[in-house]
């Protein structure tokens, strides 16, 4: 990929927001890709209201847009301050992308929400893509960072076919009324985040989840790492423009999944590898493999406290920190698999469970599409 | 004040949706000494006001039904009558927090934080606790029937006659006993498998006071720099006795099918683990 020269934000070495407290997470996977509405998700976070503050909620829901699903959808943010901002967007899609279909999102202006910006959706497809030497996927995430870095007051909340991300200023179940998630849509995959940011005030494109092309991040915690990980990234083109920590786990998982073609499994043991005095006593297969992760990829080990959910199509998966500063809590019901914060907030939405377990720091849960992956975790779990 | 706060998009999480007790008494049935609350519906601060409002109203066994979560369940009950709260089924964080004396029976699953600051009185989990169990607990008896999560029994303490008691039935995950300065601590490991160990690593670092007994595997290497390993003498045996017989009592077990094991003792090496490194 090549490199951009970052004009809106420049290469800034600070870390303008911090988020931490006990912001709440929740995901919901269908393994046999049955979509379903978004009553669970939205009731999940109404049940652990405690743990946000109304300064951010925000979901992402895959199996979205079956009617496009060949085509990147492209949820875009235009904060009502820069008139500007649309027609400079309109513009360069149409200049490099098909665009199929494009309309605002639709939404609830009586929902409770703090100064929403107007987000719109396109459906499009790469256009001159060839002649710019580009695979698809490379193409679209240079022209979303080239619209996050360069046009004053627009930002992609997503860019991956048959998903999208909707986010904003409020408490979830308010952002949900807001974009009437409950009424208008349906996924076999639903993640959520109830936000409670400590050192600034939110604004809606700083809400989770944070993705890139189909890649989305619902995080617990603080990267103290993001400094180290956020220069890394910018070496393979990646800039974080949203003034977030979350936002460099989702380029991390860019690279390291999608263009380095690494398994989950692996890319864990990356962001939360074990400890040197436990690789010690490991056997030399293990050994030699945990300590060459760990030199190989030593600035995308992620530092500090942090749960995450993270999805793409047919997958997602939950990861802690490898000392567990912040918690997660796994089920299974049937062909539903759950991830939470909080035991209590899947069984006040969910059918009665199979199994209930938190595995170990730095040991995913993985629930993917047609399969029973997930029971993997199971085996070192409480 | 609302208008306000919306517009600023600051907003009391705790507090905001409270409503009185007039508006949620139905929520609770008060029949002489026993009262039932449906928790349905209610945040944790009402569902808190209600079990207080029965204690209070006279009740001494308080029955909690569709609890979903619902946090700090049983504090705030500064009183001199004790009461027994049973919980269906998942109570919310920092479960019998700073607990004045009373006993709560959870028929499930606890989240995190059960017992934070405990002063005395009892808690039983017929099931599994989250992270933290027993955190800065000073008194009174955790009764866990599964395993725990990370860093249970994390600076439980004591003093003179005040020594709070844990006893896990699993296993737990790492930094169990993590800066433990008192207490006595059992950990049974009746749900490994037949060769497994105890799955925490780093087990007491930073342990300056207390006891944790064991039973089932452990390797050297999962144990912090500051315990030693000792064979537990005739007075250990006889704490095991007491606290292993009630465990078994609670949960309808053996205890002396789990007492004929070997158990081994784990007692910090220093006072001050970190004297030098934060004195001048």
């Amino acid at each position: 990929m090549r490199m951009l020269v970052a004009g809106k934000r420049t290469s800034e070495r600070y870390l303008p927001e911090k988020d931490m407290q006990a912001c709440g997470l929740f995901g919901v996977m269908n393994v046999a890709g049955e979509r379903f509405g978004g009553e669970m998700a939205i009731s999940a976070m109404v049940n652990m209201k405690c743990r946000g503050n109304g300064l951010g909620g925000g979901f992402a829901v895959y199996g979205l847009y079956p009617e496009y699903k060949d085509y990147y959808a492209l949820h875009i943010m235009f904060e009502r301050s820069c008139p500007q901002a649309k027609e400079q967007v309109d513009e360069f899609l149409t200049a490099h992308f098909h665009v199929v279909y494009d309309e605002e999102i639709p939404t609830d202006m009586r929902a409770n929400v703090v100064n929403p910006p107007l987000v719109w959706r396109y459906f499009v497809a790469p256009r001159h893509q060839e002649e710019e030497g580009l695979a698809a996927d490379e193409f679209v995430v240079e022209k979303v960072m080239f619209i996050n870095t360069q046009v004053e007051g627009a930002y992609v909340f997503s860019s991956g076919k048959n998903m999208g991300v909707f986010k904003g200023v409020g408490f979830p179940e308010e952002i949900a009324e807001f974009f009437m998630l409950d009424r208008l849509y349906k996924g076999y995959i639903w993640t959520a985040h109830s936000r409670f940011p400590t050192n600034t005030p939110g604004w809606w494109g700083g809400a989770h989840p944070f993705s890139i092309l189909d890649w989305t991040v619902v995080h617990n915690g603080e990267i103290s790492s993001y400094g180290t990980n956020r220069r890394y990234l910018e070496m393979f083109g990646y800039y974080c423009t949203l003034y977030t920590d979350t936002e460099v786990m989702a380029y991390a998982v860019d690279l390291l999944m999608r263009r380095q073609g690494l398994p989950i499994e692996v890319v864990a043991k990356i962001f939360a590898p074990p400890m040197w005095d436990l690789i010690a006593h490991m056997d030399e297969d293990r050994r030699r493999l945990y300590s060459t992760l760990r030199m190989v990829y030593a600035p995308l080990l992620i530092n500090g406290p942090f749960t995450v959910i993270v999805a793409h199509h047919n997958e997602m998966f939950g990861l802690t920190d490898r000392i567990r500063l912040r918690p997660i809590t796994a089920a299974a019901a049937g062909d539903y698999v759950f991830l939470s914060s909080e035991e209590g907030a899947i069984r006040a939405v969910a059918p009665p469970l199979d199994l209930v377990w938190t595995p170990p720091g730095g040991e995913p849960v993985v629930a993917r599409l047609h399969s029973r992956d997930h029971l993997a975790s199971l085996a070192r779990a409480v | 004040m609302a208008v306000k706060c919306a517009r600023r998009g600051l907003r009391d999480m705790f507090l905001g949706d409270v409503r009185p007790l007039a508006q949620i008494r139905s929520h609770l049935q008060l029949n002489g000494w026993e009262a039932e609350i449906d928790a349905r519906g209610l945040v944790h601060k009402e569902l808190n006001d209600l079990i207080r409002e029965a204690a209070l109203g006279g009740a001494r066994k308080i029955v909690l039904y569709n609890v979903s979560g619902q946090r700090y369940i049983g504090t705030r009950l500064f009183l001199p009558q004790k009461v027994e709260i049973h919980v269906h089924s998942v109570p919310g964080n920092d479960l019998g927090a700073f607990l004045a004396g009373h006993r709560i029976i959870v028929h499930g699953n606890a989240q995190d934080g059960v017992g934070n600051t405990m002063d005395d009185g009892e808690i039983i989990v017929h099931g599994r606790a989250g992270d933290i169990v027993a955190m800065s607990m000073r008194g009174g008896k955790i009764f866990i029937r599964d395993s725990v999560g990370y860093r249970a029994a994390i600076h439980m303490k004591e003093y003179t006659g005040k020594v709070p008691v844990l006893v896990i039935g699993g296993t737990a995950q790492d930094f169990f006993g993590e800066y433990m300065a008192g207490g006595i601590v059992i950990m049974l490991g009746l749900n490994l498998k037949p060769g497994e160990r105890h799955h925490a690593h780093y087990i007491g670092t930073g342990m300056h006071g207390g006891v944790i007994y064991l039973r089932g595997e452990v390797a050297p290497y999962q144990l912090g720099k500051e315990v030693g390993i000792l064979e537990p003498n005739e007075e250990d045996q006889k704490v095991l006795e007491k606290y292993v017989g009630e465990f078994a009592a609670h949960f309808g077990l053996e205890a002396g099918e789990i007492l004929k094991d070997r158990f081994i003792k784990l007692l910090p090496v220093s006072k001050r683990p970190y004297g030098r490194i934060y004195a001048y």
